[in-house]
């Protein structure tokens, strides 16, 4: 089981030799039992990604993304936790290996930035040690040699005054600067998959910038591949290759990342996107609040998760689940290669979900009446010209109401 | 502004509240000060709604404390429809406080865990009144379904029942029920996920209307800021940056920092211009130490000699938009 942990001098090009992804997924289920029940954190979850891509993986709190990120890595411990399906590292199955065996893939194949970077560095310990301790195991490099690297990484990071730093205590160094450590230690041991999971939601927005920008850059120059697990459509957007949008333990929606936002198929990616407020937007602009809440991940409903907030839902959504299946041929649309998926009966923009609207908003289904009146709205203002101030008044003095 | 000033406030009779040269100080160890809010003066008319939009650390939420008088004024008045709340006593304080409620960030946090729904919202009445059980009830239920809780299914309930928007609602239903005149909302909805963020940013608005409040919504997200406010100011570092009507402040942005943050906001958009360059540690000094002059310069783009030595004052560069900047970008 040791070792194929040998350094990778070049791993960007010794990779791109073979045809294998980087990393498949297939059926991943990840759940938890607890005293209140079984927690079903992830539901199925398949996907691919090849060498040097990003994929964004979006979703609200418990929709699974985090255990997703999590049960990849084989960081979910406790005998509670089962974990099934496949996960395949550069070919090789990993929920098979031992945990000593998965030692050896951490931080050289495969390495996590976690979104506390307060909790993830030792308090006690200075943070030059953190970032060398790494380097000695893994590598056997002499003290001299890895203070070196640490000091190189901690200027790739862009901290400034690396040398003095490298003597720091976490608690000495603002959330920015201690997320920059944390991205040096996680790139240390030049991983070939670089797992963020929510790097930048401690982070206030001009730091968070300057870290995604961080992270894009390593990225890049390292052209190793990175999944960025987050709740905010704004930061996968201009970001990643790939985005998948978990709902309740699923992807209920992926896609190339422009054209998942050009066309949105799943409902409830669509309500995501239309429910946030944007800063485009004139000021009070009537926002498109989705109905309810998500569901309880120990009591998870029959047939689609989204169906009891969806103001597309029919019958069929109440007792099927819907598969991820292609979707964009229907409306010969720029997605017809099959790259864009969507796990939904009637999706949006396809004839049926048109016709699942209509049937929904003729018997006045509540979540369906409220987007119709968002919609509407909507509509109205991005019209632009003549209308619009009338438009934006009408409606916030409806919403005042 | 990186700078003090009055030039943004508006005649003193057309306003409901009033804060003037705010200062608020903190001893830190080692003998020295920190300057949390250093003069600030901001208004807010009856009805209106005051977004105050800055990072971690510029003493938005200090400034939000400091109108409620949570905390010790260092220097300067707030003044609620001609009565200046920093020299009230702490008795007359307490009655201030019925017309000026606080909504927390954290929903759940800011609820006992171990008393029932119905008896969080009706404890503001335990203490001012009607003190009649059949009226407290009724005012609690009214105050519930306004927010819409199902008070017959809350009432017995407790926090931990509820979620985190739920928990939001029941706070906001207790911040009401004494009919305040005014409410304080420090980051109501980062705390919540985001297809819940929009029902209770509605639901504010609802509320808004329905009760005449005003509101002063204090946020780090610009986007929820522009869309809850009519007047937004910008902080940095214990000053403020700009003030200005939400759209004009959004589409003409004078301040540098307000670019700064707006270039920053993560747009869900792919098309949307996005710098994908810049990844430099640029932070907020200490505000044990502030920069002189001009807070901002350290950060500015723009900086020239003169704002190290002088600091901005706030001035009119529109119609009805003020910014404490040497050179401003409009």
């Amino acid at each position: 089981m040791p070792v194929e942990n040998a350094p990778n001098p070049g791993y960007g090009t010794a990779a791109d030799a073979t045809s294998t992804p980087l990393l498949r997924v297939d059926d991943l289920h990840t759940s938890f039992l607890l005293a209140a029940g079984e927690v079903r954190a992830v539901r199925g979850v398949s996907f691919t990604l090849e060498r040097g891509r990003t994929l964004g993986i979006v979703g609200e709190s418990g929709s699974g993304k985090t255990v997703l990120a999590r049960s990849i890595m084989r960081l979910n411990l406790g005998g509670n936790v089962t974990t099934t399906g496949n996960v395949e590292l550069d070919g090789r199955e990993l929920l098979d290996l031992t945990p000593r065996e998965m030692k050896h893939l951490w931080g050289t194949e495969m390495a996590m930035v976690f979104q506390d970077p307060m909790t993830s560095l030792n308090p006690l310990v200075r943070i030059g040690r953190q970032l060398t301790e790494h380097v000695c195991t893994k590598f056997g490099t002499g003290r001299a040699e890895a203070r070196r690297m640490a000091i190189d990484l901690l200027k790739e990071v862009r901290i400034p005054e690396a040398e003095a730093r490298f003597r720091a205590f976490p608690h000495e160094l603002s959330g920015g600067m201690r997320q920059r450590v944390c991205i040096a230690i996680a790139l240390a041991c030049k991983p070939g998959l670089l797992f963020a999971d929510e790097p930048t939601t401690a982070l206030d927005v001009t730091v968070q910038h300057q870290i995604l920008n961080l992270l894009g850059r390593e990225q890049r120059e390292r052209q190793m591949a990175m999944i960025l697990v987050t709740h905010d459509l704004g930061v996968v957007a201009g970001r990643t290759d790939d985005t998948i949008v978990m709902y309740a333990g699923k992807v209920v929606e992926q896609a190339p990342t422009r054209a998942l936002f050009a066309e949105m198929r799943h409902p409830y990616s669509e309500a995501l996107l239309r429910s946030i407020p944007r800063i485009g937007q004139r000021s009070h602009t009537r926002l498109s609040a989705i109905i309810g809440r998500p569901p309880d991940p120990i009591d998870i409903p029959p047939g689609c998760p989204f169906s009891p907030r969806c103001p597309y839902v029919q019958q069929k959504c109440r007792e099927e689940s819907p598969p991820l299946v292609a979707v964009g041929e229907a409306t010969g649309g720029a997605t017809g290669d099959g790259s864009h998926l969507a796990a939904c009966w009637f999706p949006v923009g396809s004839d049926a979900g048109r016709d699942a609207f209509a049937r929904n908003l003729s018997d006045r289904l509540p979540q369906t009446v409220v987007v119709a009146e968002g919609t509407e709205f909507a509509e109205s203002t991005a019209g632009g010209a003549a209308p619009d101030p009338t438009a934006a008044n009408g409606s916030s003095e409806e919403g005042g109401a | 502004m990186a700078g003090t000033g009055k030039a943004h406030l508006r005649r003193p009779e057309d306003v409901l509240l009033r804060v003037e040269d705010l200062v608020v100080e903190y001893p830190a160890p080692g003998r020295k000060v920190v300057h949390a809010v250093s003069g600030i003066s901001l208004d807010v008319k009856a009805g209106e709604t005051l977004g105050l939009v800055g990072e971690s650390g510029c003493g938005k939420t200090t400034t939000g404390k400091a109108l409620l008088q949570l905390l010790s004024v260092t220097s300067g008045s707030v003044i609620l429809d001609g009565t200046d709340l920093t020299k009230l006593s702490e008795r007359k304080m307490r009655r201030a406080r019925t017309d000026l409620q606080m909504i927390f960030q954290d929903p759940i946090s800011s609820l006992n865990p171990r008393r029932t729904i119905g008896d969080i919202v009706a404890e503001p009445l335990h203490v001012w009144g009607p003190h009649a059980e059949a009226e407290q009830v009724r005012m609690v239920d009214e105050m519930l379904e306004a927010v819409g809780i199902d008070p017959v299914l809350a009432r017995p309930k407790r926090p931990h029942e509820f979620s985190g928007g739920q928990c939001q609602r029941i706070s906001i239903a207790r911040s009401l029920v004494l009919g305040p005149r005014v409410l304080i909302c420090d980051e109501p909805v980062s705390a919540l996920d985001m297809s819940v963020q929009a029902q209770i940013l509605n639901l504010l608005a609802d509320l808004k209307a329905d009760y005449n409040l005003t509101l002063v919504f204090i946020a780090h997200d610009l986007a929820v800021i522009r869309n809850v406010s009519d007047r937004v100011a910008v902080m940095y570092l214990g000053k403020l940056c700009e003030v200005a009507g939400a759209d004009d402040l959004y589409d003409h942005p004078a301040h540098p920092y307000t670019s700064v943050l707006l270039s920053a906001n993560p747009e869900p958009d792919p098309d949307a211009p996005l710098d994908l360059e810049s990844d430099q540690a640029v932070e907020m000094p200490s505000p044990i130490d502030p920069p002189s002059g001009c807070r901002f310069r350290t950060r500015c783009p723009n900086a020239a000699e003169k704002c190290a030595a002088e600091e901005p004052m706030m001035r009119s560069v529109g119609d009805d938009h003020f910014v404490a900047c040497h050179f401003p970008t409009l």
